[in-house]
């Protein structure tokens, strides 16, 4: 049906992987799911809610094991988010769980008025964001997701980097008294915790420092941050990686001091360049009177590159060989 | 348990609560005249016959729960808890005033009040999460649910009419408030929604067709649980603008606001209506 799934990786960056120690984990949605299911063992109130969605949620294994607390609502997106309001108002840790491209636009209203305007204490959680679903298309990408969340008042937005950042998320998102969006791949992620993270208000986690650019990156764009700044490294320049998870509430002190420490900034995510955290961590910067060199990578404001997740990563500059360009070129004078 | 109420004494009650009502939307400039005066004597019957929860329970997990999907008739809702005791009807004056908590659609910030609604087709799919979680806790809670006909053509609301019926959600109750007409005129014309029963019941519902004026029929309506396993649709027949002449059944009073002379004109129906409700009683 399909072409072999790309490699994410050039063999180069690859070995600056080997080269950090960073070993393979699996896919975000896979440690979300197991996460889940231990939470909903612990404690019988908390569910999945699903939109014919367990298959693509990695929650099989959840509905067999847990029947009872695993609500189907078919494909349904704009009901799915209303159950899971009203479970969560009547007292249920209820996640909503659906892809996300499908979840943030369809059941946008639901999600606005139903959890975060009613403050609803529910997990809406989008899977397979971003361009995980690659070639299928626009229909199937979530780009837009940080934008038009972030526009709305009383929402929690969490990407995880990697395994422990998911975990913690999950966690987090359980715990809460308040609406939070849990928004996952379906890639194998590379660790990049040795320890457990502490996601708590909103915390970005610093996995590198550095005081020539600041990578400030989210999601499954972060391993790309990570492998670019060990290859600045050989060159003698000194990058600084910031995984913020949480787009909002953004950590803005981690973000001034990156951008106060390093001459030049360089945001990574897997979303359109208009209003994710790109334009977050920009608005932070400029409104704090710090002038700095500055880059938005992200998916840019055209028709989408046709290919699998990996190709438009390469494709729009979402690797190690393309943030160390982006790098470079801030930190080069123009030439007189 | 809710209180005893005769259907005489929720007559003479709705007249004041009418007048509460038009003089909210007066002090507000702003409301949904003619559906707050359709659904006022549903919401009285709801609050008064119904709904196992009061002012003290208001938080009580084993609840009943009410959620206005038709939120824009939010007029109604408040002046029916005002009455119930869930807070100073002196606060109806404040309604949509300037850094007022009584917004002009339900909101959680008012206490009874369950979830924040307004855009319409939202109502049902929250109620069947609520009435999905009483079925899990075991708990007696119903969940009642109050439509609009022109809210009908919200593809949402048969996403949810379909989950309750596959879910088999007999404690779920969806309550149209069945005016027949819409901010541009007759449903009818607008998008029809006919045959209503027999779409619902289509749905896998139980449909029952009552008087949404009609207390006793109400009571009955809502009160007799349907079979087991079916979901209970209340078709309530009303009239929007219902006890004023000059509103009842003109689309024009969708959201009008009454000038002074219209006001002191509606007032006086409702008195002399009032007059002879009490005649009744004296004859009686």
């Amino acid at each position: 049906m399909s072409a072999p799934a790309p490699s994410m990786f050039t063999p180069a960056a690859t070995e600056m992987a080997q080269q950090l120690g960073l070993s393979k984990g699996r896919a975000n949605l896979e440690v979300f799911a197991e996460t889940l299911q231990e939470l909903a063992t612990a404690d019988r109130n908390v569910l999945a809610v699903t939109s014919d969605s367990r298959g693509s949620g990695k929650l099989g294994p959840f509905g067999q094991a847990l029947p009872a607390q695993i609500v189907e609502v078919g494909i349904a997106e704009q009901n799915l988010v209303g159950i899971t309001a009203g479970l969560a108002l009547s007292g249920k840790k209820a996640f909503g769980v659906s892809p996300a491209c499908f979840l943030t636009a369809r059941s946008l209203e639901q999600i606005k008025n139903d959890i975060a305007y009613s403050n609803a204490p529910a997990v809406v959680v989008g899977i397979s964001a971003g361009v995980s679903y690659g070639a299928l298309g626009s229909t199937h990408h979530s780009l837009h997701d940080f934008a038009a969340l972030r526009a709305i008042h009383n929402l929690t937005i969490i990407a995880p980097a990697d395994n422990a950042e998911t975990r913690a998320a999950v966690r987090l998102a359980a715990a809460a008294q308040r609406p939070v969006f849990l928004r996952f791949g379906k890639a194998a992620m590379f660790d990049l915790h040795s320890d457990a993270p502490d996601l708590a208000n909103g915390r970005a986690l610093t996995l590198r420092d550095g005081s020539d650019v600041a990578f400030i990156a989210s999601g499954e764009t972060v391993v790309h941050a990570v492998l670019a700044a060990g290859a600045l490294a050989a060159e003698g320049i000194s990058a600084r990686v910031l995984s913020v998870p949480t787009i909002r509430p953004l950590d803005m002190t981690a973000v001034l001091a990156a951008a106060r420490a390093c001459r030049a900034v360089v945001t990574v995510e897997e979303h359109s360049v208009h209003g994710g955290l790109g334009e977050a961590v920009a608005a932070t910067v400029l409104q704090a009177g710090v002038a700095v060199p500055f880059r938005i990578v992200g998916i840019p404001d055209e028709d989408t590159v046709t290919g699998a997740q990996a190709d438009i990563f390469r494709h729009y500059g979402i690797s190690m060989e393309g943030l160390s360009e982006v790098a470079r070129s801030l930190l080069t004078p123009p030439a007189v | 348990m809710p209180e005893r109420w005769t259907d005489h004494a929720l007559a003479l009650r709705a007249i004041e609560l009418r007048r509460r009502l038009l003089r909210l939307i007066v002090d507000a400039g702003a409301g949904h005249t003619g559906g707050g005066l359709s659904s006022l004597d549903i919401l009285q019957v709801l609050y008064r016959r119904v709904l196992r929860v009061s002012p003290e329970t208001a938080t009580d997990p084993r609840r009943d729960r009410y959620v206005q999907s038709k939120g824009h008739c939010v007029e109604a809702l408040y002046t029916v808890l005002a009455d119930c005791g869930y807070f100073d009807p002196a606060d109806l004056a404040t309604v949509c005033h300037y850094q007022s908590p009584y917004v002009g659609h339900p909101t959680r910030k008012i206490r009874g009040i369950e979830v924040n609604t307004g855009a319409l087709g939202h109502g049902l799919p929250i109620g069947v999460g609520m009435a999905l979680a009483a079925r899990m806790d075991e708990a007696p809670t119903r969940v009642f649910v109050l439509m609009g006909d022109g809210e009908l053509a919200e593809g949402s609301n048969w996403e949810a009419a379909q989950a309750a019926a596959h879910y088999g959600l007999d404690r779920l109750v969806m309550i149209l408030d069945h005016n027949r007409l819409q901010i541009t005129g007759s449903t009818r014309d607008v998008m029809s929604n006919e045959p209503l029963a027999d779409k619902w019941a289509a749905f896998g519902w139980h449909v029952r067709t009552v008087d949404g004026h009609d207390y006793a029929a109400l009571t009955e309506a809502l009160n007799t649980p349907p079979p087991a396993g079916q979901p209970l649709c209340i078709l309530a027949e009303t009239v929007k603008g219902k006890g004023i002449s000059f509103m009842e059944n003109v689309g024009k009073w969708h959201h009008g606001v009454p000038s002074a002379e219209q006001l002191a004109q509606a007032l006086a129906e409702l008195d002399a209506a009032e007059a002879a409700l009490r005649a009744e009683e004296v004859s009686a």
